[in-house]
């Protein structure tokens, strides 16, 4: 069990939690991930690490609340327990070179590099964070990403803060010189489809790149291989060998195609939990 | 002398048609009366043979006497200090194989029902009002127990029995390894695991769970600043094989491991009520013939396939699964494709498997398992139309610990080097046993190298 002991609204839809959770907290390293469970019958899900603090042993998560657990887990306030909380998983990042790393967060991606750019700008890198959104309002974590990196580039679709247009698009103008210069190394957090498209930004440019994939998973531990993902036409469980993969080497298309295999089945589970909760008299 | 019987004593099964809906368990258990009969059966050998085919030697003899008696405490004490899992082992042993298969009355006619006495006596003292609680730990060195499978649990009983606080850690959120997420419940209620655990715990074991030795705390931090003076690694084989076959990946294919997680671990059959769905057609192929197949396949019809097929490349012969198990699929109404060899998982546009291509076998000569080698026809490739496809083809053990853990030895399959003896791994004060060390095996192995490094850990942390 792991005790909130603080809860923030970052968008409507997205909800930061610090818990009480020492001994991930002593072990977690940027990159990694942590699987909750909020209730009894309840599903196990992965959520990436977003900070963590080891002298008060507590763990930071984000959470975006799109399905039955997310939004279960978005009811919880301070002083509740998160039922079950595992970790840290999966490898921490392996980035041992300097040089100009670039984050790219897309929606709520942004919250996980917050400890990986406080990490790789201790390790003596100079740090870029790009941040996008549809507009000014989904924005999240700014102010912390400022202190934890060098220059925090911010986009929107509609162009209500910062740079007009998408991540990539940004991405493609420090490549040319723009702003804080040409990244050494891209690490991207978000949607699929976003890391997909930093993916082919780069590619071209031949700028190492890394994406953190998110499949399906049950366990986390490497042992039922829901997870599977091919990277470099070899097949690796993400939960295990990654989350962090060569974005060049994946396959984004099969990686998207598996993670809509319950569609159904997790509308199904939308409908019932908010039929539950009409029942209830909430909401 | 009675007269005895030449067959075993039928055991009530639930009818095939009913059962192949639901989780309830298939087999019902005797009652007092068809207990004492079969133990009836027992010819009391001076040399009691069916001992030396029990992994834990459990004095066969002796227990079925009592039963025999009418001595229901007296056998579930017997049983209880050589097994300390009887209810599970009762359940899922393959007794065919062990102490059953060296029966004196087997060599003409039908040997004793050994397991399922087995269970009798185990589920009669289930019913029995708890005894008074067991002292307090004894002795100052703590012993850490890495998994909650078979092995840990044992290791974990005995070395409390023997005066020393004990603590397992397990990764999971609940505890039992592959007795949680592994058997479904139709073959061994969770309310049995439950009570074994529960024993446990009164014997003063703690039990953590949600904390992964290797990822959350390493070796080091359980001799280091955790003190404990010994370790028993007992994580199982949980690492699931593919074939490596095209389509593997396609939506729709499972790992048993994740199939059976859903449903057992994490309830998928109760969805919506439960929050885990699996992805079930209704024609699904599991590819294997292990117990862990047919507990997939079987497991399969109670979430809703019509149709469910074991797809096997040696022939029904080799299957490694129990005859028992073998008999009730056969009775839900399960398929068997034997000697046929499956090489590509087929899709359609949009990722969703839709047939299983094979290619048929015969048997050749013998190889290295000493089994028949399966050897493919040419040209006889066909397609089984499916809309699930399920790989049973074994497991490694899982190699999160070793890789944290220095100094730790493993084989080319991953499987923790311990001496034979001593159960003792190449790390002073760690020990091991079960699948982490055998590679996949049976519940009742798991449950007796628990028990002999429980042995040996006391000895090394004594003296």
């Amino acid at each position: 069990m792991a005790r909130i002991l603080e809860k923030r609204s970052l968008t409507s839809v997205t909800k930061l939690f610090r818990v009480e959770a020492p001994l991930v907290a002593a072990a977690a390293q940027p990159g990694q991930f942590v699987i909750v469970r909020v209730r009894e019958g309840g599903e196990r899900i992965p959520l990436t690490i977003a900070d963590y603090d080891r002298d008060n042993g507590t763990l930071t998560i984000v959470v975006q609340e799109v399905g039955t657990t997310t939004k279960l887990l978005g009811t919880l306030e301070l002083g509740d327990d998160i039922l079950d909380l595992v970790g840290p998983l999966g490898m921490a990042i392996d980035m041992p070179e300097k040089g100009h790393v670039v984050g790219i967060g897309g929606g709520f991606g942004a919250a996980a590099l917050l400890c990986l750019m406080r990490e790789l700008s201790a390790r003596g890198n100079r740090t870029t964070v790009i941040i996008g959104a549809r507009d000014s309002s989904l924005l999240i974590l700014i102010d912390e990403l400022e202190k934890v990196c060098d220059n925090v580039e911010i986009c929107t679709d509609d162009g209500s803060a910062g740079f007009k247009g998408f991540v990539t698009e940004r991405l493609a103008q420090l490549i040319d010189g723009s702003g804080p210069g040409k990244p050494d190394r891209v690490v991207a957090i978000g949607p699929m489809p976003m890391m997909r498209a930093v993916s082919e930004t780069t590619r071209e440019k031949q700028i190492p790149t890394l994406v953190s994939l998110d499949p399906l998973m049950v366990d986390g531990t490497g042992m039922c291989g829901g997870c599977r993902v091919t990277v470099n036409g070899e097949v690796k469980f993400a939960c295990v060998d990654g989350p962090l993969f060569d974005a060049h080497q994946v396959d984004f298309k099969e990686a998207v195609r598996r993670n809509k295999m319950y569609v159904r089945q997790e509308q199904a589970s939308k409908d019932r939990s908010a039929c539950r909760s009409l029942a209830l008299g909430q909401d | 002398m009675p007269l005895k019987r030449v067959d075993k004593t039928p055991m009530p099964e639930r009818d095939a048609t009913l059962r192949s809906h639901d989780f309830v368990e298939v087999n019902e258990g005797y009652n007092i009366a068809r207990a004492r009969f079969e133990a009836e059966r027992c010819l009391r050998c001076q040399d009691p043979v069916c001992v030396a085919g029990c992994p834990v030697k459990i004095p066969i003899p002796d227990f079925v006497h009592k039963v025999a008696a009418g001595d229901m405490a007296g056998a579930a004490k017997i049983l209880r200090s050589a097994n300390p899992l009887p209810a599970i082992c009762g359940r899922v042993c393959p007794q065919e194989s062990q102490c059953e298969a060296q029966c004196s009355i087997g060599t003409r006619f039908v040997p004793v029902a050994i397991g399922y006495l087995e269970r009798f006596v185990a589920d009669w003292e289930m019913s029995q009002p708890p005894g008074d609680p067991p002292p307090p730990p004894t002795r100052p060195e703590k012993v850490a127990i890495i998994g909650s499978g078979p092995a840990g649990l044992v290791c974990a009983g005995e070395l409390a029995a023997l005066g020393h606080p004990v603590t397992i850690f397990e990764g999971l959120h609940a505890a039992g390894g592959v007795l949680r997420y592994g058997i479904p419940e139709f073959r061994l209620p969770k309310e049995v695991l439950d009570w074994e655990i529960e024993q446990l715990k009164r014997l003063g074991v703690e039990i953590v769970c949600n904390v992964i030795v290797g990822k959350t705390i390493t070796m080091d931090d359980l001799f280091g600043k955790m003190g404990y003076s010994a370790v028993f690694v007992g994580t199982g084989a949980g690492l699931p094989q593919f074939m490596g076959i095209p389509g593997e990946n396609l939506n729709g294919v499972y790992s048993a491991n994740e199939f059976l997680t859903r449903v057992n671990l994490m309830h998928a059959n109760d969805f919506p009520n439960a929050d885990t769905p699996v992805m079930v057609g209704k024609r699904i192929a599991v590819i294997g013939a292990g117990n862990t197949a047919m507990d997939t396949v079987r497991t399969a019809l109670r979430v809703g396939a019509e149709k469910g097929m074991i797809v096997y490349r040696r022939s029904d012969k080799e299957m490694t699964a129990r005859v028992e198990e073998h008999h009730h699929a056969i009775e839900e109404g399960v398929e068997f494709h034997w000697l046929t060899n499956p090489v590509e998982i087929l899709g359609d546009e949009e990722g969703w498997v839709t047939g299983l291509k094979c290619i048929r076998m015969e048997l050749g000569e013998p190889d290295d398992s000493g089994r028949a080698r399966p050897v493919p026809i040419e040209g006889s490739e066909f397609v089984i139309p499916v809309d699930n496809v399920v790989l049973s083809i074994g497991n490694r053990p899982n190699p999160l610990l070793l890789q944290t853990t220095k100094g730790l030895d493993a084989n080319q399959w991953g499987c923790l080097v311990v001496e034979d003896e001593s159960a003792q791994t190449s790390l002073q004060h760690v020990f091991a046993g079960g699948d982490a060390v055998t590679g996949a095996a049976t519940v009742i192995l798991a449950a007796g190298a628990g028990k002999s490094a429980a042995q040996a850990i006391h000895e090394d942390i004594c003296q």
